[in-house]
């Protein structure tokens, strides 16, 4: 079967591959959206969270043969308390500040990461398993689908899922989104706002980390993995506007479908073509597809 | 002794400083390098320091630059004037657009749109012909200047070297006290009441991000010039995030700031590997010889810690030191 001269397998593997890139777009614009929203801080640190889980899982699988099952809770677990940690040292002395400090913590908190995993690792992919019960792929007739593929885009549409549900849904997500309207409202009816913003941090950063530990088997590990991503997870964000979750979500999905169907028809511009439909659309849109403006 | 009168004499002692370096037997190249830096810093700080708005897309017009200049000197065979005039307009073009995408946003929007830009250019820089790709663009011919001035000479080359840098300096200066630097400063203080005073912020804040650029890029021609290649690094997002180093570490929003806060940093950078060894000489701690590796780290942990409990920068806390102890009444 062919479809503009380009056969409908690779087309469709493609347009998969797309989803899963998406997957880990929504799944990281989502995190820097729901830190966004409660810290005013724009974490550039996400790339290295990320990163974080990737590399956490491949040292748990190396050194200690813990399974990947374990470590996709486990990994998220540790980054989690590692955001904690750097939320409570570090962030909540400039939240009063102008936004661009936060960026620069947070960037400067990526270089040390980095610097740190560097300096053990080197900057050379290390090799990672798929795991036994995802490895090989199923014939659906029409094309080859690799498990692990498909099993990557439903966890992360089933996380994202259930983020969106309990953000807009929960009454715990309603003091979360009270708390983004006007903290300290909510402070004076009894709720621990600076509590909520550490585990709203934490959160992130294991949405992060997760997602890291799924791109593990389908990207090169390494420390510098998160660092080219983040950038268009940027772009992604000024694309979809920070102003809803669903937004965050479809955007990032959209956006990796896009970027496989590119990579069929024009490879040479799959690298720039979410960096191009975000200057589309701010001539169109300033605010955002999904943005409220201000 | 009042302020002004301490910055002539600092400016004055660094002028002869730099007349002297070679001579004095600093190794030409390494000065000139540090005055590009110095350069790229203080354009980079017209913007953000003094209009405010934090672009992390430099590296798009610097490294830019760098290719423009490298392209047109070694492959047209242009002479390094040209090379250096086209370096510059192609910063202030690629200003031009950044700047125009930029503006439609305020805050950290229009900063993701200027790290995005400069991403893609990067990727642009990777893939097309003219870049040599991962390579970069080698062996860059120095060639002469006006037909007169042979600039294979190092020597020769830095003094033209610093007489271009101190007068892009010079006319950065001016533009901070003209009256148009002014309003940019006005914008950056409160931008609802320049506009409500009836100024066009955006257009203000266009044509300082351009002049940003345009200086910047000049700054990656020169660099290109002097080191005689131009890479993937230049454009590469790390180097913005390097000049905003630079400019917080010497101090946002002085004209002296990036001056110094480029010399440290790359003065750092370079040394790091001879501080670690005597680090660990001195302290017995051996990890410490690795220092000159981890360069990626120590840069992290100074962004942190001036983020932390440094904002002013070197200069700011001087020049607020200065400003205190005259207002007790002791200088």
């Amino acid at each position: 079967m062919e479809f503009f001269g380009i056969s409908l397998p690779g087309l469709l593997s493609q347009l998969l591959l797309g989803l899963v890139n998406g997957s880990f777009y929504a799944i990281l614009s989502l995190g820097l959206a729901v830190i966004f929203g409660l810290l005013n801080v724009i974490n550039f640190a996400h790339g290295a969270l990320f990163m974080m889980g990737a590399v956490i899982t491949w040292m748990a699988m190396n050194y200690f043969g813990i399974n990947y099952w374990v470590m996709l809770v486990v990994a998220p677990l540790i980054v989690g308390v590692f955001g904690v940690v750097i939320e409570r040292l570090l962030l909540r002395w400039i939240y009063k500040l102008d936004h661009l400090y936060g960026l620069l913590l947070t960037l400067g908190l990526t270089l040390l990461v980095e610097g740190v995993f560097r300096s053990v690792y080197g900057v050379s992919g290390l090799g990672y398993d798929t795991p036994d019960l995802l490895s090989g792929g199923t014939n659906l007739g029409f094309m080859f689908l690799p498990n692990y593929r498909a099993w990557v885009v439903v966890a992360s549409i089933t996380v994202c899922m259930l983020t969106w549900f309990v953000i807009e849904k929960t009454k715990l997500g309603a003091y979360l989104r009270a708390g983004t309207e006007n903290p300290r409202l909510v402070e004076a009816f009894g709720v621990n706002v600076p509590v909520m913003i550490t585990l709203t941090y934490a959160f992130g950063a294991a949405l992060a980390a997760f997602a890291g530990v799924l791109s593990a088997p389908v990207y090169q590990v390494s420390p510098l993995m998160g660092q080219n991503l983040i950038i268009v997870v940027f772009a992604v964000v000024v694309i979809g506007g920070m102003g809803s979750i669903m937004g965050s979500i479809l955007t990032g999905l959209g956006l990796g479908v896009v970027e496989g169907f590119t990579k069929v028809f024009y490879p040479e511009a799959s690298s720039t073509v979410v960096f191009v439909i975000m200057v589309v659309v701010l001539l169109i849109r300033p605010a955002g597809l999904f943005g409220k403006e201000n | 002794m009042n302020l002004k009168n301490i910055a002539v004499i600092g400016y004055g002692l660094l002028f002869v400083g730099l007349l002297l370096a070679p001579v004095l037997g600093a190794y030409p190249v390494f000065v000139m390098k540090l005055m590009c830096f110095a350069l790229f810093a203080a354009a980079f700080n017209l913007l953000l320091g003094y209009t405010g708005m934090l672009s992390f897309g430099h590296a798009a017009f610097f490294g830019g630059a760098a290719y423009v200049a490298g392209h047109v000197i070694k492959v047209w065979g242009l002479t390094p004037e040209l090379g250096l005039l086209l370096g510059t307009l192609s910063g202030a073009f690629l200003g031009l657009i950044v700047g125009f995408f930029a503006i439609r946003r305020t805050g950290i929007y229009s900063t993701m749109i200027t790290l995005a830009l400069a991403q893609m250019l990067f990727f642009v820089a990777l893939q097309a012909p003219f870049t040599g790709g991962e390579d970069g663009l080698q062996s860059v011919p120095r060639g002469k200047m006006f037909g007169l001035i042979d600039l294979r000479n190092d020597m020769v080359l830095y003094y033209v070297v610093l007489a271009i840098v101190i007068a892009a300096f010079l006319l950065i200066v001016r533009t901070v006290h003209s009256p148009f630097g002014q309003v940019l400063k006005a914008i950056k203080e409160n931008e609802p009441r320049a506009t409500s005073l009836g100024y066009d912020t955006n257009r203000f804040k266009l044509v300082a991000f351009v002049l940003s650029a345009a200086l910047s890029g000049l700054a990656g021609a020169l660099k290109a010039m002097v080191m005689g290649f131009a890479t993937l690094s230049d454009v590469h997002w790390t180097a913005s995030g390097h000049v905003v180093l630079m400019t917080l570490v010497g101090g946002l929003g002085t004209l002296s700031g990036p001056l110094v806060g480029s010399a440290v940093v790359v003065l750092l950078e370079n040394k790091l590997g001879e501080i670690g060894h005597a680090l660990a000489e001195m302290s017995g701690i051996e990890w410490f010889s690795t220092l000159g590796e981890s360069v990626t780290m120590v840069t992290g942990l100074i962004f942190v810690i001036c983020v932390l409990a440094f904002r002013r920068g070197i200069m700011g806390e001087i020049i607020a030191w200065l400003q205190r102890r005259r207002g007790e009444g002791k200088l």
